[in-house]
């Protein structure tokens, strides 16, 4: 009994796990083009959610709706960096966090102007009974771990095998000198933007089946997703995944064990500090090598 | 001979800071042309403005009869300049052999792409023995070669050189500059190539100019310039 209890907190740690490290990643990417931490990221994500629900209200099929809020998640967050982001180029770091904290309160204020503070439900596309179903995982438990490893999958095989995804590393690293090599950074920071956008929403979107439908359900995420962000080294992806995962898990554990579900998010609060006092690079932070 | 490159009363500078007081120079096709002068003389800046980038310009710069002082530095390279920057330019967290596919990342044919890879390794076996290396984690000499590699990967049709002698031990400077002897017989490529070592920049330049605090105050062809006497005093230390 009770290691069925340790496993059933086990798999769900994972599978909110998956979704922090999704909200974790969506935060490396940008922090790894721009350095600095998009603190909008969840309400974005939040936004993004709105617009799926408002699509299956008007009766498209889930999945319709799910890739249509993908793509519009997509062109949101590179108008974005076009718009507001941009002319920030040169700002000094306070302008960019308060542009940053404008964009949270807008997104928060918007949608609930547009559709409501009503807490809603949102389906799962998961069915209850589906054959992955057990005693020990739900089906949409096991939908979002699915869901979240083919999303880190297809990031990595972007990131590492194609020419687009290098550039965009290189972009990252070193502005000045892929321009020089005819790369058009400001289009791939754009692009940046939108695929960031897009990882939310399918964050969002997996997880509000759980957490319900309200303009502020990704304020909690978003800080679970820092810690995992910090943990794993806010600029390494892998680092970041494998963070997103385990705070995940031990929030689960130690919010059944140790604090009770009313601190749990304490429990993320206090990572991100021990992990900045400790390790500033965090557990798998990779420092860069350079000769002069 | 054609003539590949040529600037007309180029200006630039930084700020409200002039740096190149209006300069007049050419490069003609499958030639090596050397812009000599002592530090702070404008020869970074010189390459910087026919790239547009990091500087203010005025005047004309010309690239295969099209004007290209209004472009975009991307579109610059894009459209056959490779800039060898001073500083090396290094993705240092990336590995030797994606730096060198960085250089070749809007070419389309995969297969030309794997050849001239293969063939830049000939000319630099040390980046071939350290591909899967960081490239932070490289030499300096290395990653000089880096550079050049990188750049010839996006197959130029203009090479610009900034200084690939600095900060290099003198053995690691005679090897780069016999592999660039190599790289001007074999590959089709014109090089300008900005050196504060005259000696070692006249003997692989057909022509050159001299450049003195923004001005360009003697040109003609490296034997002239070698033989010069002003200039063998100044810069050659004879």
């Amino acid at each position: 009994m009770t290691m069925e209890i340790f496993l059933q907190q086990l798999i769900a740690g994972l599978s909110t796990g998956g979704i922090y490290a999704c909200v974790a990643l969506a935060l490396v990417m940008i922090y790894q083009a721009t350095h600095h931490v998009n603190f909008a990221q969840g309400e974005m994500a939040m936004f993004s959610t709105f617009l799926a629900w408002a699509m299956i209200q008007a009766g498209l099929p889930y999945w319709v709706a799910f890739f249509a809020t993908v793509l519009l998640s997509f062109v949101l967050g590179a108008a974005i960096e076009f718009v507001v982001i941009r002319p920030l180029h040169r700002a000094p770091e306070l302008n960019v966090v308060v542009v940053f904290i404008g964009l949270l309160v807008i997104f928060h204020s918007v949608a609930g102007w547009l559709f409501g503070t009503q807490i809603k439900e949102f389906p799962t596309p998961f069915a209850k009974d589906a054959w992955y179903a057990t005693r020990l995982m739900s089906a949409h438990q096991v939908g979002t771990i699915f869901v979240a490893l083919c999303l880190v999958a297809a990031l990595f095989t972007f990131f590492r095998h194609t020419t687009l995804g290098l550039t965009l590393r290189a972009a990252a690293q070193n502005p000045a000198s892929s321009r020089l090599l005819g790369i058009h950074v400001g289009r791939l920071l754009m692009l940046g933007w939108g695929l960031a956008a897009a990882i939310g929403a399918v964050a969002g979107m997996m997880v509000a089946p759980v957490v319900y439908l309200d303009p502020g359900m990704m304020v909690g995420i978003l800080i679970y997703a820092f810690a995992g962000a910090l943990i794993g080294g806010i600029d390494n992806p892998v680092g970041a995944v494998v963070g997103g995962f385990l705070v995940g898990v031990l929030e689960n554990l130690i919010g059944t064990y140790v604090v009770g579900t009313e601190l749990k998010l304490s429990v993320a609060l206090v990572l991100i500090v021990g992990v900045l006092v400790v390790r500033p690079a965090g557990l798998f932070g990779r420092r860069i090598v350079q000769r002069v | 001979m054609t003539r590949l490159l040529e600037t007309r009363a180029l200006h630039a500078g930084y700020g409200a800071t002039e740096v190149l007081h209006g300069i007049d120079i050419q490069v003609d096709e499958g030639c090596v042309t050397a812009l000599l002068g002592a530090n702070g003389a404008g020869k970074t800046t010189t390459l910087r403005a026919l790239c547009h980038f990091q500087v203010k310009t005025s005047g004309q710069v010309w690239f295969q009869g099209q004007r290209i002082d209004a472009l975009g530095t991307e579109q610059i390279a894009a459209l056959g300049v490779g800039h060898v920057p001073d500083g090396r330019g290094t993705f240092v967290g990336l590995t030797t052999e994606e730096n060198l596919r960085l250089g070749g990342h809007a070419r389309r044919d995969r297969r030309a792409v794997a050849q001239d890879l293969e063939r830049l390794y000939a000319y630099f076996p040390r980046l071939k023995e350290r591909r899967q290396q960081q490239a932070g984690t490289l030499s300096g000499g290395e990653q000089q070669m880096l550079a050049i590699a990188r750049a010839l990967m996006g197959r130029p049709k203009l090479l610009l050189l900034d200084e690939p002698s600095f900060g290099l031990a003198p053995l690691v400077v005679k090897d780069i500059f016999s592999i660039m002897r190599r790289i001007r017989d074999e590959e089709k490529v014109s090089i300008l190539l900005v050196e504060q070592n005259a000696r070692i920049a006249l003997d692989l330049a057909d022509t050159a100019y001299l450049l003195e605090t923004g001005r360009i105050v003697k040109s003609g062809s490296s034997d002239a310039l070698r033989n010069d006497d002003a200039v063998r005093r100044a810069y050659l230390g004879q």
